[in-house]
């Protein structure tokens, strides 16, 4: 089953301020990027080692407006033309969710639209759409630094977790063992460089690899991680920052290709879609490709645009088209769920 | 002049609709909720019961701080995302000073507070001057031991207003009958006071630029800044990607 895409031109001024992000978009009938305007806060946020709340949203009331400024100033639209504001209400830091809801419905208020409240996990999943139509069901695979889901779908705007992180995500863990690596944050491009020049020479356990669930921890391979170096550093021994890089990655990536594949398999779906910031990682990418040619399967593996695997606002546009077609609607009282999460796949249920 | 006021500075919240002659209407509550899930509706039913469009304002006049650091987040970004989405006039009017505005008819210094925890107070100190409320004393966040001493250096006559109740007992000891504390009903920030300051102050010239005044930095901010007084080279802050 594939979306149709309307014929008449629907244009929805799209909010995301979950993170260390500010973006505003305007997306064209859920599949056409008008402007997709990010403001990151990284080289603010790098001084810290990683993202102080209180700091980001102090940064995303400086550039909420500029950036819808610029957003519409780019999509050459005016008020008058748009159907719908939309904006992230959660997952995320709850100050910074605040500003892009405060500012979507002052914005829907104003002109008297409709608002769309988004699953900021349910805008990643969409970041595909802006690629190419979804073929349902597909299955989701997000990893970022706050996530590690995998998400079925079976039909449009219906998300169900089959499997989550137990304790850290995908990203903290790239995040933190670059910190022992001694790497700026973010350091997730930083190790994939270095991964490309090693080897797997530490062979790091492959956590719940076996396990028969979709779930993922990532803790102890972050504390065998830091136990190498540190037994290596008292022994006064330089251990190759490169192999370590390679034996991490390696740990992290047979996980989740291994655990994801069996899904797909598991759940008969044809499309994969990976998304969130990690989805940039070069091995992930390069290792799904090999895996679905060497197992020759009928499945088309979507990942889209490094911009749009970030948070950025047009997936949130993407993602409110379908919702606003099922009638969902924000209203006044709209207020930030800093857990909002998607119900669990009852066990069973798919087929 | 048509004026919209909100300040969801502490736990009230306020908002009003006022032109130059009168005001429209107040909404004030002061319960414990999110200002997040209460401010858009107050401003809805405010407009909806005047039967008047959003575009019918001139100015959005906010509280812009000090105060809860999300509270205050939260009236300048609907604030500001009004004014700039309206392309309306926009004025920040310290928070301090709509509360240090309901003690009228005095020659007395004002003094309003907030409590900012750990001893220290967000305050400053207010005269009437010709009907026009003045700053004598800027907004400061200080230990309220090191206050009172400065507040009692000026020889003038005190009236203390906002969060006093944890303070009153320490106010009263440390500066005897040079100080009065306002009665109860002056200690909520108003929605018609805010209004008819804000149509006095001057309209912000970038409306993109305007933030909260926290007036403290961040404790990471701080601690970063002692360590890296030169800041090296992380600036700007956020860039467009
Ligand atoms: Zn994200």
């Amino acid at each position: 089953m594939q979306e149709n895409s309307s014929q008449t031109r629907e244009l929805i001024l799209a909010f995301e301020s979950s993170c260390d992000e500010t973006s505003v978009a305007v997306i064209e009938n859920g599949e056409k990027i008008l402007a997709n305007v990010i403001a990151s806060q990284i080289n603010s946020q790098k001084r810290f080692g990683g993202v102080v709340p209180e700091v980001a949203s102090r940064h995303h009331v400086e550039q909420i407006t500029l950036c819808a400024e610029e957003a519409m100033t780019q999509a050459h639209v005016t008020y008058a033309d748009l159907t719908a504001v939309a904006v992230t209400y959660g997952p995320g830091l709850v100050g910074a969710l605040l500003i892009g809801v405060s500012a979507a419905k002052a914005i829907a208020f104003a002109h008297q639209l409709p608002l769309i409240p988004v699953n900021h996990m349910a805008g990643h999943v969409y970041a595909a759409r802006l690629v190419k139509p979804l073929t349902y069901p597909l299955i989701a695979l997000l990893v970022s630094g706050g996530h590690t889901e995998l998400v079925y779908m079976r039909t449009a705007g219906q998300f169900e977790i089959i499997g989550d992180t137990r304790d850290d995500a995908a990203g903290e863990a790239f995040d933190k063992v670059g910190r022992v690596l001694g790497l700026a944050y973010p350091a997730g491009g930083k190790i994939d460089h270095l991964a490309s020049q090693g080897q797997d020479s530490f062979h790091f356990p492959r956590a719940m690899i076996k396990e028969a669930n979709y779930d993922f921890s990532f803790s102890g391979l972050k504390s065998a991680f830091i136990n190498t170096v540190h037994n290596a550093q008292q022994r006064g021994e330089a251990l190759s920052h490169a192999d370590l890089a390679a034996s991490f990655q390696a740990s992290v990536i047979d996980v989740i290709v291994t655990k994801t594949l069996r899904a797909v398999k598991q759940y008969g779906v044809q499309q994969l879609i990976m998304a969130g910031g990690v989805a940039a990682n070069s091995g992930l990418r390069d290792r799904f490709r090999q895996e679905i040619a060497q197992r020759d399967l009928e499945l088309d593996f979507v990942v889209p645009p490094l911009r749009l695997c970030g948070d950025n606002g047009a997936m949130i546009g993407a993602a409110a088209h379908v919702l606003y077609a099922q009638g969902v609607r924000g209203d006044a009282h709209l207020n930030a769920d800093p857990s909002l999460s998607f119900p669990y796949l009852a066990a069973n249920t798919t087929k | 002049m048509l004026v919209l006021a909100i300040d969801t500075s502490n736990r009230a919240l306020t908002v009003a609709l006022a032109s130059d002659q009168q005001l429209l209407g107040e909404i004030t509550l002061n319960i414990k909720q999110t200002h997040s899930e209460g401010l858009m509706p107050a401003i809805t039913y405010l407009f909806q019961a005047a039967k008047l469009k959003p575009a019918a304002i001139d100015r959005v006049a906010v509280a812009q701080g000090p105060g809860s650091y999300t509270g205050i987040r939260i009236a300048v970004t609907t604030a500001k995302t009004l004014a700039w989405t309206l392309n309306k006039e926009l004025v920040g009017v310290s928070s301090l000073a709509v509360i240090a505005s309901n003690v009228l008819s005095t020659q007395r210094l004002i003094v309003p507070v907030f409590d900012a925890r750990r001893q220290a107070v967000f305050t400053g100190a207010y005269q009437w001057q010709q009907g026009h409320l003045v700053s004598v004393l800027s907004d400061r966040h200080i230990k309220l031991a090191a206050w009172l001493p400065e507040l009692l250096a000026t020889k003038q006559p005190l009236t203390f207003v906002g969060q006093t109740a944890v303070f009153s007992d320490t106010i009263r000891k440390m500066c005897g009958k040079q100080a009065k504390i306002a009665p109860e009903a002056a200690n909520l920030p108003r929605g018609q006071q805010l209004a008819w300051l804000g149509q006095q102050a001057q309209p912000i010239a970038n409306v993109h630029g305007f933030v909260p005044t926290y007036l403290r930095k961040t404790e990471a901010e701080a601690t970063w800044l002692k360590n890296h007084p030169n800041n090296e080279g992380h600036e700007p802050y956020v860039e467009e990607i």
